[in-house]
């Protein structure tokens, strides 16, 4: 997705009844803010400026942990020659001036709020500055041109007069917004591109930081909800009486998506939760398992689907060369947010607040106000930090919003609804389990002259309100993405795709269509090289002449890996490189076996991002990315039995620890083109660099994952 | 009713004395800074100190931290506590945070032991406490950094 926001323009200001300044872009309406209890600079729409010098920034992004509000408050303190040491940030209110450029909603993911909010909100600081130099100018009677802004104060140097920006605010707020105000060149910056603490690291630190699960309300009740064992159950018959006498039980009410009990805190109401007998009706998930998808999925990937991408005559190919075929499987997975799923409800006779690590504010505002049965306007909305997101949070069918608000309606108190962690991993929303069946045909100079991609598995998409926007002819984008887009020069390639209906909810998940696409991409093309005997560095190598970005991080991966030296004894490495989100990603892994389990030594990445805003984030999402990768390569599976997930904590859902971390080295190529994804490049090329590089340990090919011992001995 | 010291401040609470002290903190007492993660001593979000030892909280009937010091993340004041958390901001550890309190929880046990921990006592000592961003790596910097300033402050 490419985003043209560099256009955007201010179109109005006015002043607040604080007598502060509100900046919007094509405003339908400014966010309903209380007034503040000082007169304020303005608030709004993504700045506000106190009269103690104090600076805001609305930010319009879930927060969840790839430093964006640090990021964006990095961009507007820039143009506006802010004091850093004096910016704060703030959630902003659900209000369609905080859509997504792109999408045209209120939401986080993709991979693209630096590319898309960058522009937007340096515009938002230039025109601030730039109202604040008027001001000052006027007061002194001096050309604005003469005047200069740093560390938050307008100077005029040849007077020696300086005012602070809070000094300046009311006067700022009277002015009309200044059209076309150029913004900094690059040269002149002195934030952007520069090593930055993150805004909201004390906080977490602290324990001070507040994530939904930490709001409290007065007379607030806990929910806890019995989901239905199956994706299609519901309750046919419920016994609630030993749930209902455990003191502190309150309620306990059907609410379609399950039943929850209503109690004076967690305990009793996970007490009350376990007293309580509920006969289901499981429906037609109950004889679902992932055995028999995964035959099903075998299956139809010997039959042609719908194609997604065809260049040159594949069959042909095929019929000429010699050819490689394998079957590539992955399953479903649970995102397993550190902060399992929860939401705080205060539903009242005509308002509704709620509280949510919300990823999709415009939806889940909607949806909520729907479940409440009250327009919009009613409704309020406060996102909250996210303890994790990784796209579970952004659900076009809002489930936990909106059980949390029916839940609300029928306790008639405050409600703080929390999953426990089998309930997140149980009751819905996964990465698709995926069947891939690849075939190449090679001449006998090891040229690759055509590659079949047969993909097999679930639409994230279909359904959904996404759907005209991301599903072309049948094809849903998302899940052929990294295959049907390959990058490396065949000339006869085909990859077609067979959606399947299971009752199985899935949703994007870190990197999405990525996911499992570079797992085959990157595996096959290793598998290749190694049945020709070629170097895999060079084979990429040489299909990716003329993709430069690629072929620069792949280049710089291998050198800083040492890739053409020996790795250590007992040791190998593994390679992959991928782009996604607009970025471009190559990973080498170091890796041996210790009792016969995989042992990443160290991690070698290179990264084009475009533009960096703060190093230290890009730094920080690789690292994590290799983690979170690991942990699904090495351990993560979502299974399903008689329709019922087995999984049910971090025991058989478990997590990379910190001893299996592997030494990270970040290597970021320097860029000035605009800045593009780096919460989700980076997970893609792991798995296959480690699958890869076990291999050249093992001299067995991993095609299926999480990992099995037995695919090692 | 049940009475224990929580971060220095004598307290009594009146709850089913099987009720995990995680809940009794976060509810009765309001220290949101010790999470819930899992519920059954897997993940290390809820880690407090129950006279001086790492608990996972979640799993600890309040009943048995009956007279006994409690000290959670909000009450983690001691030396090396500080040293932690200013190794933690140096070092930009948080992603999502929701993990990091209980992190710095377990490090700060570790640094009560050993005053120059190795990694090898730094895997023994973390591995209970998952981190979903994986933030891993600057963990353990911030372990060896938040020592090195205990000892010394050395820069
Ligand atoms: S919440 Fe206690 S260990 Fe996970
Ligand atoms: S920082 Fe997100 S779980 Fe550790």
């Amino acid at each position: 997705m490419t985003l043209d926001v560099s256009r955007r323009e201010f179109l109005r200001v006015s002043a607040t009844a604080a007598g502060g300044m509100l900046i919007a872009f094509r405003v339908p309406a400014a966010p309903a803010t209380p007034t503040p209890p000082e007169p304020e600079f303005a608030p709004n729409a993504f700045v506000r400026i106190a009269a103690d010098g104090r600076v805001t920034v609305i930010i319009n992004k879930a927060e969840m942990g790839q430093g964006i509000c640090t990021s964006l408050s990095m961009v507007l303190a820039e143009e506006l020659d802010a004091d850093w040491s004096r910016i704060g940030f703030e959630f902003a209110p659900v209000d369609p001036v905080y859509a997504h450029p792109g999408f045209g909603i209120q939401m986080t993911g993709g991979s693209t709020s630096t590319m898309g909010m960058t522009e937007p909100m340096r515009q938002a600081g230039a025109v601030a500055r730039a109202m604040l130099v008027t001001a000052a100018a006027r007061r002194w009677g001096v050309p604005e041109a003469d005047c200069a802004t740093a560390g938050g104060a307008v100077a005029h140097p040849r007077s020696g007069r300086r005012a602070g920006y809070g000094e300046l605010a009311a006067a700022a707020a009277r002015l009309p917004v200044p059209d076309g105000v150029p913004l900094k060149p690059a040269a002149q910056w002195k934030l952007i591109g520069r090593p930055t603490p993150r805004l909201d690291t004390r906080a977490k630190v602290e324990g001070s930081a507040v994530f939904s699960i930490d709001v409290n309300l007065p007379g607030m009740l806990t929910a806890l909800v019995a989901h239905p064992p199956t994706f299609t159950g519901r309750a046919r018959r419920i016994r609630d009486a030993a749930a209902r006498a455990v003191p502190g039980v309150v309620d306990v009410v059907d609410v379609g998506s399950g039943v929850a009990v209503l109690a004076k805190g967690f305990w009793p109401a996970k007490l009350g939760r376990d007293r309580l007998e509920v006969e289901w009706d499981l429906g037609e998930a109950a004889t679902l398992s992932s055995e028999a998808l995964r035959q099903h999925y075998r299956e139809l990937a010997g039959r042609p689907g719908l194609v997604a991408h065809k260049a040159g005559d594949v069959d042909a190919a095929l019929a000429a060369g010699r050819v490689l075929r394998a079957d590539y499987e992955v399953p479903y997975l649970a995102h397993a947010p550190m902060e399992p799923l929860n939401c705080v409800v205060d539903l009242r006779a005509d308002s509704c607040e709620i509280w949510a690590g919300s990823q999709f504010q415009t939806v889940d505002h909607a949806a909520a106000a729907a479940a409440a049965g009250l327009p919009g306007a009613k409704v309020k909305l406060h996102t909250t930090f996210l303890g994790g997101g990784f796209g579970r949070r952004a659900n076009p069918a809002s489930d936990y919003i909106v059980e949390a608000v029916k839940i609300a309606k029928a306790a008639k108190a405050p409600v703080k609804m929390i999953w426990t962690r089998t309930d997140d991993l149980r009751a819905g929303y996964y990465r698709p389990m995926w069947h891939s069946r690849v075939a190449a045909a090679c001449d006998e100079a090891g040229a690759i002259t055509g590659w079949r991609h047969t993909i097999v598995g679930q639409s994230i998409i279909a359904g959904t309100p996404f759907e005209p926007m991301m599903i072309k002819d049948g094809i849903d984008s998302t899940s052929v993405e990294g295959a049907a887009d390959l990058a490396y020069a065949i000339p006869n390639v085909l990859v077609d795709l067979h959606t399947t209906k299971v009752p199985v909810p899935t949703l994007w998940w870190r990197s999405v269509g990525h996911s499992h696409t570079a797992f085959v991409v990157e595996s096959f093309l290793d598998e290749i090289a190694a049945a020709t005997r070629q170097d895999p560095l060079a084979l990429r190598r040489r299909l990716l002449q003329g993709k430069d970005r690629l072929l620069g991080v792949l280049e710089l991966a291998a050198a800083k890996s040492g890739w053409s030296t020996p790795a250590p004894a007992g040791r190998a490495r593994g390679l992959a490189v991928h782009p996604s989100f607009n970025s471009f990603v190559a990973v080498v892994l170091e890796v041996s076996l210790e009792r016969g389990w995989p042992r990443v030594h160290r991690a070698t990445l290179a990264v084009d991002c475009g533009r960096t805003i703060n190093p230290g984030t890009v730094t920080a999402q690789l690292e994590g990315a290799v983690g979170f990768a690991l942990s699904t390569a090495l351990y993560s599976a979502i299974t399903l039995a008689d329709g019922q997930v087995e999984q049910s904590n971090f025991h058989d859902y478990r997590m990379l620890r910190l001893h299996e971390m592997p030494a990270v080295d970040v290597h970021v190529v320097p860029s000035e083109a605009q800045p593009t994804g780096i919460g989700e490049p980076g997970v893609p090329p792991v798995a296959p660099a480690l699958c890869n590089a076990l291999f050249r340990l093992t001299g067995r090919r991993i095609r299926r994952l999480p990992i099995r011992r037995e695919d090692l001995a | 009713m049940i009475t224990l010291e929580v971060n220095g401040r004598s307290v009594v609470v009146d709850v089913d004395p099987g009720t995990p002290l995680l809940w009794v903190l976060r509810e009765n007492l309001q220290l949101m800074g010790t999470k819930y993660g899992c519920g059954a001593a897997q993940c290390g979000s809820c880690t407090v100190h129950v006279d001086g030892n790492a608990v996972r909280s979640c799993v600890l009937p309040v009943s048995a931290a009956a007279g006994k010091k409690v000290t959670t993340i909000e009450g983690l004041t001691e030396p090396s506590g500080a040293a932690l958390k200013q190794a933690w901001i140096e070092l930009d550890v948080p992603q999502c945070g929701y993990c990091q309190t209980g992190q710095i929880m377990s490090a700060a046990i570790l640094l009560r032991q050993k005053r120059q921990p190795s990694d090898a006592d730094i895997d023994a000592c973390m591995g209970g406490n998952v981190c979903r961003c994986a933030t891993y790596v600057r963990i353990r910097g911030a372990i060896h950094r938040a020592a090195a300033l205990a000892r010394g402050g050395a820069r």
